[in-house]
């Protein structure tokens, strides 16, 4: 069985989302197992790029200043590699397009497989333009995970049929960041895309307190949490292992 | 690729986050239903004609052609339209196109700020709604224009991430966009970004060469040997370019912002300097590091600012259709000064770049050739910039 597949079958999965060398390496390899060590089913790991489109201004913030202090996409491969050693848990990275078609998608693919990745998400790369993508990640078994939004309508029968790995359901418009409240009517949402989907679905954008996400659980198989995880780690720096393990613990306590 | 859209040979696409999906969707869908409709046109073109004051004048530049000593020189003034730019002609296109979707509010990104100033136009003559995108530091270089969109009713934002100039815009606008999606439409300036806007934007900038063509049967009998247009994302030029691009004798030629030059960091010539990549929408030529970080561009131009190119210039480039060459500040600086002396004509930054080059191929070329410089803006906007890359310390 997959590593994403097992990642759902502990309850609700919770899956934290850290920008790779924010603030530095060490501190979010740190917080990565901090993560795991409290309950994260799965983890998300952002390759950080210039300008990141999707991205409300704290995780643009961490995209900036990880690359500011040197983290490269090759630093990110030897991350995993040593993360790999330690856990089994999934990880998947989330990207942008140009990061992996300018390393060569075969390339990267590789790099991936061999540091031990499960799966890919890029946030720029829609349905109509995955198949360069995804025919590789295929060779390679590495999951290209699919995004449905709020907006996709029509559109999720056709994505839910063709999507790997698990879906990624956009709980609201904008870029990421957090809310005070999600305005989209997530059980319709997540109705439709479950009731096509063969694979689990996980709910994100937004999300940070354990109310909303146990709230969001209710329609979905997971909870993705990103924006406020990098706040705390921008608030507590090379200290942040230890925050970031409690907020996990307490988010996984609420879901589960 | 086979289910990618708006491709121009490898270029192009539709790289946008899921949640844009059903709004470029529902965008092409509209255009292909207007763009061919007779109420349509016939709209746009009365607006072209009697607000923009189309058609534009293609100037026999007299004096310019005998200092050089070679080819004629024809200048097409797209600087005389209203808002002193060609930007004003996609401009009234899609907002047209916008208020037929039943959209009440326009956003755009903007350089040097003059289709953020076409836009807040529209927008006041339509009676729509409007917000400009502007890199903060854009906002310092073109004060001016800055206050003109919010004299037209605007509001502009200040956008302060990244280099804070026109990719960070453009990236801000998009941004906007996935949030608020139902009553805006996101008047992109230039033929780049997802399918269907490269297309879209092109459209309504051809007719720049429509009219160059037709103009110049009328004044000397036969098409240009050589057109000339600066690109930055590539608006005024594949507008110059677009009618002429079966024609195989006529020569075209873009010219990029080299800024300090092509074998310096501090460039904007994406297709001498870039590679290609995805970003920003589309597959096409970007300047960029070895792991695909978006490079920090440079060039005295904050129109021609932007590390990447639109995909049909990058598919010109790639079959050699069109050739792509770089030109410096300096040179730039030199054409601005050169262009207002001799024939009275002050053009944008962004137009000295086509000047330049001009200069330096008319002497190359018999008295018998012509060649066609796009004059895509006038350049009110830059004289104080100017004045002080010459060391004048004037107030605007």
């Amino acid at each position: 069985m997959s590593r994403i597949k097992k990642a759902f079958e502990n309850g609700k999965a919770f899956i934290p989302f850290i920008t790779a060398g924010y603030p530095d390496v060490e501190t979010s390899e740190k917080n990565i197992l901090s993560a795991i060590e409290n309950g994260a089913d799965l983890v998300e790991i952002g390759i950080p790029f210039s300008d990141p489109t999707a991205e409300g201004p704290v995780i643009q913030t961490a995209n900036v200043e990880a690359l500011k202090n040197g983290i490269t996409t090759d630093k990110v491969f030897e991350m995993v590699k040593r993360l790999r050693k330690v856990t089994e848990v999934p990880l998947v990275f989330m990207t942008y397009a140009n990061v992996v078609f300018s390393y060569g998608i075969e390339r990267f693919c590789t790099c991936a497989k061999e540091a031990g990745v499960d799966g890919v998400i890029l946030p720029d790369v829609p349905f109509e333009e995955k198949e360069e993508f995804s025919e590789i990640m295929k060779k390679f078994d590495i999951d290209m995970i699919s995004l449905i939004a709020p907006t996709s309508e029509n559109r999720i029968s056709m994505i839910a049929a063709e999507a790997n790995g698990f879906i990624y359901i956009v709980s609201s418009l904008g870029v990421t960041g957090v809310r005070s409240k999600i305005t989209t009517d997530i059980p319709t949402l997540s109705g439709h895309v479950k009731s096509a989907a063969k694979v689990p679905c996980a709910i994100g954008f937004g999300i940070s307190t354990p109310e909303q996400a146990k709230e969001m659980a209710k329609y979905a198989d997971g909870v993705i949490v990103g924006s406020a995880i990098i706040r705390i780690i921008g608030k507590y720096g090379k200290d942040a292992p230890k925050y970031v393990g409690e907020y996990v613990k307490s988010m996984k306590d609420a879901i589960r | 690729m086979s289910k990618s859209k708006g491709r121009f040979g490898d270029h192009g696409g539709q790289y946008i986050p899921e949640t844009l999906m059903n709004a470029v969707i529902e965008l092409e869908e509209a255009y292909n239903k207007y763009k061919d409709d007779p109420e349509f046109n016939r709209e746009l073109t009365e607006l072209f004609n009697e607000y923009a004051g189309r058609p534009s004048r293609l100037y026999y530049a007299e004096k310019m052609t005998k200092d050089l000593g070679g080819a004629k020189i024809y200048l097409k003034r797209e600087d005389l339209n209203h808002t002193g730019a060609h930007k004003i002609n996609n401009v009234l296109g899609q907002a047209l196109l916008a208020k037929k979707m039943g959209k009440t509010r326009l956003i755009a990104e903007t350089g040097a700020g003059q289709h953020g100033v076409a836009t807040a136009t529209a927008a006041a003559l339509f009676g729509m709604e409007c917000v400009v995108f502007m890199g903060e530091e854009d906002t310092k270089r073109q004060a001016l224009n800055v206050y003109k969109m919010k004299l037209l009713g605007a509001d502009v934002v200040a956008v302060k991430s990244g280099t804070a100039t026109l990719k960070d815009a453009v990236s801000e606008a998009m941004r906007e966009w996935t949030n608020r999606i139902d009553d805006t439409h996101y008047c992109l300036g230039s033929v780049m970004g997802p399918h269907p806007f490269p297309t879209i934007v092109r459209d309504f900038q051809a007719v720049i060469s429509k009219e160059i063509r037709k103009q110049m049967l009328e004044k000397e009998g036969r098409l240009p040997d050589a057109v000339i247009a600066c690109v930055g994302g590539g608006s005024n030029a594949i507008g110059s370019f677009y009618n002429f691009i079966e024609d195989k004798s006529v020569k075209l030629i873009g010219c990029e912002a080299a800024g300090r030059g092509i074998n310096t960091e501090e460039t904007a010539a994406t297709l001498n300097t870039g590679r290609i990549g995805i970003f920003h929408g589309m597959k096409s030529y970007f300047c960029q590091d070895k792991f695909g970080q978006i490079a920090p561009v440079y060039s005295i131009s904050a129109g021609l600012d932007y590390p990447g190119v639109g995909p049909e210039h990058a598919w010109l480039f790639d079959t050699k259709r069109a050739e792509y060459v770089g030109i410096t500040d300096d040179e730039a600086v030199d054409a601005f000064e050169y262009l207002s002396r001799t024939e009275g004509i002050i053009p944008a930054i962004e137009s000295a770049h086509a000047v330049a080059y001009a200069r330096k191929l008319a002497p190359t070329m018999d008295k018998d050739k012509i060649i066609v410089v796009t004059i895509s803006g006038r350049g009110d906007k830059d004289c104080a910039a100017i004045a002080r890359y010459r060391g004048e310390d004037i107030n605007e």
